[in-house]
């Protein structure tokens, strides 16, 4: 136990589409090597913005659980839905605002623009620094396994259904290079739409 | 700020003391620089953010608005930066309309370096600060701890050394703004290219008196991925899922209060 981040594991990716977004997760939850959980599921959805973070898992409940506060005053207060790039701003914020005793946990942000139908993807340390990207976006402890998968196999302008292809063997080959990322994955497709495809995925279970 | 939160210190020091490591934050382990010319100042920097020995981002923003007239590039860790750049345009905006005037470099210099000399380094912001005001035109470099230094050129970051060696052997007095403009991409280009942790492209920034600030976004490019040969275009069906847990809905445009229920409601 030499990192907090890597206590637990997992993994999560988001790539940008033509007119779509999608972002997955790995579902192991793990106490160093031993496998605790397969359907620890690291996306979270906050209207239409989905949030994946990876990190210490008590660390992943408790800051998804206080953006889903956040998130439902500001719709109370402001009445009207949240954008990918607010959200990532809020989740920045929260992160700096402990900028000498962070919570452990690397999120993503994936959404689309409801006014300019643009996709967004955005990427954090562990104290708020956003990485707003025009392709793809990784974190977990299967960072670089997923750099180098999404770097190859990334193309632009990709439709719905190869996204959802390429972001699943994106991640399936990154687990498979990564001991403690797997367990099974989860895929969320956003179109501009509104219409959300989410799939659960056959993965080796080792 | 608004008061940082300390709360989590104490358990990530006793984690630490159990042989835990603090994560890796990502850091713009730069290369900036500053020059003056006749007319102004002018900023730039590279665009590589690093984590570790990994490229967190290829194409990053360096150069932060403080004001319309005043600009700063950024070495060290990237959300301090971010932030504490946010932070300032705030100060500043608000002191200006405060004042009912253009706010002055020496004001942001001054008001930055009392910052971040109250956290005595830990807010890892270096900071070259480059404007125009009402006294003329201005370069500084600020330091994490708070010191401060001025000068007709000044470079920053890990890229710093490959920069000055540019600066020190070509700059001149009187530059012209396009002199200045070469100078400083040369400068850059130097760390880009001999610097590991420096990369990608070149940002440039022209601040001139009485002319609104030119940010040059990709000034020079000269690391453009070449088109692949070939595509790993995967059949449509390639991957299996589970039809049972796979699942298809739509988000509604504005989000129904009336309907979405709180997570405590869904508890039965």
């Amino acid at each position: 136990m030499s990192n907090p981040s890597e206590i637990n594991g997992g993994s999560a990716v988001a790539m940008i589409g033509k007119d779509c977004v999608a972002i997955a997760c790995d579902l192991r939850l793990g106490l160093q090597s031993v496998t605790v959980s397969g359907d620890f599921e690291k996306i979270f959805q906050y209207g239409g913005n989905f949030v994946a973070f990876t990190g210490l898992a008590t660390d992943v409940q408790t800051v998804s659980t206080e953006l889903r506060q956040k998130h439902a005053l500001y719709e109370m207060v402001e009445e009207r839905s949240m954008e990918p790039n607010t959200a990532a701003h809020l989740v920045s914020s929260m992160l700096y605002s402990r900028r000498f005793a962070p919570w452990f946990v690397g999120p993503l942000v994936a959404g689309i623009n409801s006014t300019t139908g643009e996709p967004y993807v955005c990427s954090f340390d562990s104290i708020g620094s956003m990485d707003v990207s025009h392709d793809f976006v990784v974190t977990g402890t299967a960072t670089n396994q997923l750099y180098g998968m999404a770097e190859s196999l990334y193309e632009k302008d990709m439709s719905p259904e190869q996204l959802f292809e390429t972001i699943s063997q994106t991640l399936l080959c990154a687990a498979d290079r990564d001991a403690i990322t797997g367990s099974g994955g989860l895929v969320y497709v956003i179109e501009k739409n509104g219409k959300v495809t989410k799939k659960l995925l056959k993965s080796r279970q080792d | 700020m608004a008061g940082l939160s300390f709360d989590n210190y104490r358990r990530n020091k006793s984690l630490e003391a159990s042989g835990v490591l603090p994560p890796k934050t990502t850091s713009t382990g730069t290369t900036i620089v500053g020059c003056k010319f006749n007319g102004g100042v002018i900023l730039s920097a590279d665009t590589r953010a690093t984590a570790g020995m990994v490229v967190a981002d290829k194409n990053c923003l360096k150069l932060h608005r403080l004001a319309p007239n005043i600009w700063c590039a950024g070495a060290g860790t990237a959300s301090d930066n971010d932030k504490v750049t946010e932070l300032e345009s705030s100060q500043l905006e608000i002191h200006s309309q405060w004042t009912g005037r253009a706010p002055r470099v020496v004001t942001a210099l001054t008001h930055l370096k009392q910052h971040l000399f109250k956290y005595q380094g830990h807010v890892g912001a270096y900071l070259i600060i480059a404007g125009v005001d009402v006294t003329g035109s201005h370069l500084f470099s600020l330091h994490a701890h708070g010191s401060t230094d001025v000068g007709p050129y000044l470079a920053l970051g890990s890229g710093s050394m490959a920069a000055l060696s540019v600066l020190e052997s070509k700059w001149k007095e009187d530059l012209t703004k396009e002199e200045a403009m070469e100078l400083c991409s040369e400068a850059i280009m130097a760390g880009v290219f001999n610097d590991l942790a420096s990369g990608s492209n070149v940002d440039l920034c022209v601040i001139e008196k009485g002319k609104p600030s030119r940010l040059h976004r990709g000034y020079k490019q000269p690391n453009q991925r070449l088109q692949k040969q070939r595509n790993y275009n995967f059949d449509i069906g390639t991957t299996s899922y589970f039809e049972a847990g796979s699942e298809v809905f739509y988000i509604s445009k504005q989000s129904d209060l009336e309907t979405s229920a709180m997570e405590v409601d869904q508890v039965s």
